[in-house]
């Protein structure tokens, strides 16, 4: 331990080393680039994780979509091809057989798959905009941005169904002066008058998020449209900790149940389940960590035993050396750990430069895909686990470095003088 | 200072077993220039080898400055040629990246002197042998006879009680060997104990005392009419 912290020891080391400096330099390579390459590719797993993160972050992350279509199956006396149409009443029996469900908001909309959008006008500007009928629980789980002073929709706004409205950032910009401000104007949505109460901020890159859409409390929007109990489809959360898959199954048996479809029916009730889709881009970044981790291990075990075999070589080159330097009274073990030191400072020096490199890599990557669509953000590697690998170096070189260690002992000091 | 009795080693050589010293008995006192002669194969090399600690007798007593030497390990055999040996060889073996001040301070690095001190004594041994300009030249800018003198301020630096020159003349023209020898015979006035392995009829003159050693015993012991090199040389 003294002979690692004696200046001498790293003169000689180093003065060795310096000695061959093209063998030095291709000896570290294998191990810089194991290095570089667990870096550089768990760098970048993370960095697809934090992209698709804040791609979603508007989204509740166990969310799925529950909407109806027609029947696929004959059922307790009902013609196949029967169009199901869900009903406001169901979100209370939801909420009651699937207790994993953190919030349900019930939707209604004109103006996306295939119905007219709503005509708004306002003075002499008009234009058509996806109309929406919300309740305020769809901001548990997709949440929406309100530009200062404006609200979304509340209970109030349900209760006395009021004529409130929320409206895009691009219907603002049409339909109001650019020194006006939006919130208490007027706006019409076929042909009824709206007060502004909120402007909500658009999510670049968010895919359910639109910059023109204006959101109208649910009970407004029905008598607005004369659809009764009917709505379009539902937004549900579940808990963190719940199963998504098995929730979304528990829902559509539920409305299967409640609406009288076959069992067995796949088709009548639809579905998205953006949980699940979460899990298997997760998961596959956690596969791309792995692998990574699987990789760049290999590699860096391949770097290791090639300076293994170099020392190997250089202590077979040294041997009259070293017999010298017993002569001069080198004990082994200072001779042991001279070259076990050699292994450990060729390792840790190229490792040390992957990981530089690796962290210059994703660097570079992080500035070039900035700002583009592409999911990949703030590329970073956790610092225990940069130390692990480091660790992992220092183990693998020290043993590596016993080998040609005990081979350079293992001569007798006249046997290497006799060299020649 | 040495003292050797009865010493035996065989060498194995596949079923063979190879005879090399059959029972040497040798004394040397302190301050003595002894040269070992003999032609090659008579077992002066590997008595030389013995006298290092650098391999070990079958059978027989060694006794160097009344410490007997004796089932030595690695680590111990260390410690005692830097503390008792200075080597000097044929082939100089210096190590080729140090310079000359930092091969002949090499010793004294096993020593744990601390480096400061370590270069100034190392200094101090080269410019005994006369090399002190070259302090800071590498081996390979050196001459033969210049690698020697670094090769025995080397074996000087750490002061040992015996120095053990193996034919070290052997790789240099005849006025370098004389050099040398110079060297050797000035450094013998100081009162260093030396002994010098040559087959050189010349250079064994310019000791002390020759031991004739033939077929592993020692064949004739004399002290002899010192040659002085400043003589024989102009």
């Amino acid at each position: 331990m003294k002979q690692l912290f004696d200046r001498d020891t790293w003169i000689e080391i180093f003065q060795s080393i310096r000695k061959n400096k093209l063998r030095t330099f291709l000896t570290m390579i294998g191990v810089f680039i194991g290095i570089y390459i667990y870096i550089g590719l768990s760098g970048a797993s993370k960095g697809l994780d934090n992209g698709f993160e804040r791609q979603f972050k508007s989204v509740a992350r166990n969310s799925i979509f529950v909407w109806a279509q027609s029947t696929s199956m004959p059922y307790s006396g009902f013609k196949i091809g029967r169009q199901i149409q869900l009903k406001l009443p169901d979100v209370e029996a939801l909420k009651k057989q699937v207790p994993e469900i953190m919030a349900i908001a019930p939707r209604n909309v004109r103006g996306v798959f295939g119905s007219n959008p709503g005509l708004i006008t306002r003075g002499l500007k008009s234009g058509n905009y996806s109309v929406f009928g919300d309740f305020p629980e769809f901001t548990k789980i997709a949440s929406k941005k309100i530009y200062d002073g404006g609200r979304f929709i509340n209970d109030d706004d349900i209760e006395q169904e009021r004529k409130v409205c929320v409206i895009g950032e691009r219907t603002q910009k049409e339909l109001f002066d650019e020194d006006e401000d939006p919130l208490g104007g007027y706006i019409t949505i076929d042909e009824i008058n709206f007060q502004v109460v909120g402007v909500h901020k658009f999510v670049p890159n968010s895919p359910f998020d639109n910059d023109s859409d204006i959101y109208i409390p649910f009970t407004t929007y029905r008598k607005l449209y004369n659809t009764g109990d009917n709505l379009a489809w539902f937004a549900i959360a579940a808990y963190d900790d719940a199963d998504v898959v098995k929730v979304e199954e528990d829902i559509k048996a539920t409305l299967r149940r409640i609406h009288r479809v076959d069992p067995r029916d796949e088709r009548a009730i639809g579905s998205f389940n953006l949980g699940e889709i979460f899990k298997r881009i997760f998961g596959f970044s956690a596969g791309l960590t792995f692998l990574s981790l699987i990789v760049g291990a290999a590699t860096i075990l391949a770097g290791v035993i090639g300076i293994g075999n170099i020392l190997l070589i250089s202590v077979k080159e040294r041997t009259k050396e070293l017999g010298v330097r017993r002569a001069m009274g080198a004990t082994p073990g200072e001779i042991k750990n001279q070259i076990i030191i050699e292994s450990l400072v060729l390792t840790m020096l190229a490792g040390i430069i992957g990981i530089i490199a690796g962290a210059g890599t994703l660097r570079l990557i992080d500035s070039l895909t900035q700002g583009g669509d592409f999911p990949y953000t703030n590329p970073t590697v956790p610092i225990p686990y940069v130390l692990g690998s480091l660790f992992l170096m220092v183990v693998l070189g020290i043993l590596i470095g016993l080998i040609p260690a005990q081979r350079a002992v293992s001569i007798r000091p006249i046997d290497a003088l006799r060299e020649e | 200072m040495i003292e050797i009795k009865d010493l035996h080693k065989s060498y194995q050589m596949g079923s063979n077993s190879l005879h090399v010293l059959k029972g040497i008995n040798l004394s040397v006192e302190d301050g003595e220039l002894v040269a070992i002669m003999g032609s090659s194969g008579s077992g002066k090399s590997t008595l030389l080898n013995i006298l290092g600690m650098l391999d070990n007798a079958d059978s027989g007593e060694y006794i160097l400055d009344g410490v007997p030497i004796k089932n030595l390990s690695e680590t111990k055999a260390a410690q005692y040629r830097n503390k008792f040996l200075g080597f000097i060889f044929q082939s100089f073996n210096l190590i080729n990246y140090k310079n000359a001040l930092e091969n002949v301070a090499l010793p004294l690095y096993y020593q744990r002197m601390p480096r400061k001190q370590r270069q100034e004594k190392s200094l101090k041994y080269l410019e005994q042998v006369g090399l002190k300009d070259w302090a800071h030249h590498l081996p390979s800018e050196l001459s033969g006879g210049q690698k020697q003198r670094v090769a025995i301020a080397r074996a000087m630096a750490a002061e040992p009680k015996v120095l053990l020159a193996d034919e070290l003349t052997g790789a240099l023209d005849s006025v370098t060997s004389y050099e040398i020898m110079e060297l050797i015979q000035k450094i013998n006035d100081q009162g260093n104990t030396i002994l010098v392995v040559t087959h050189e009829d010349d250079i064994a003159h310019m000791c002390k005392r020759i031991v004739y050693l033939k077929d592993g015993v020692i064949e004739k012991d004399e002290k002899i009419e010192q040659v002085r090199v400043e003589s024989h040389v102009q």
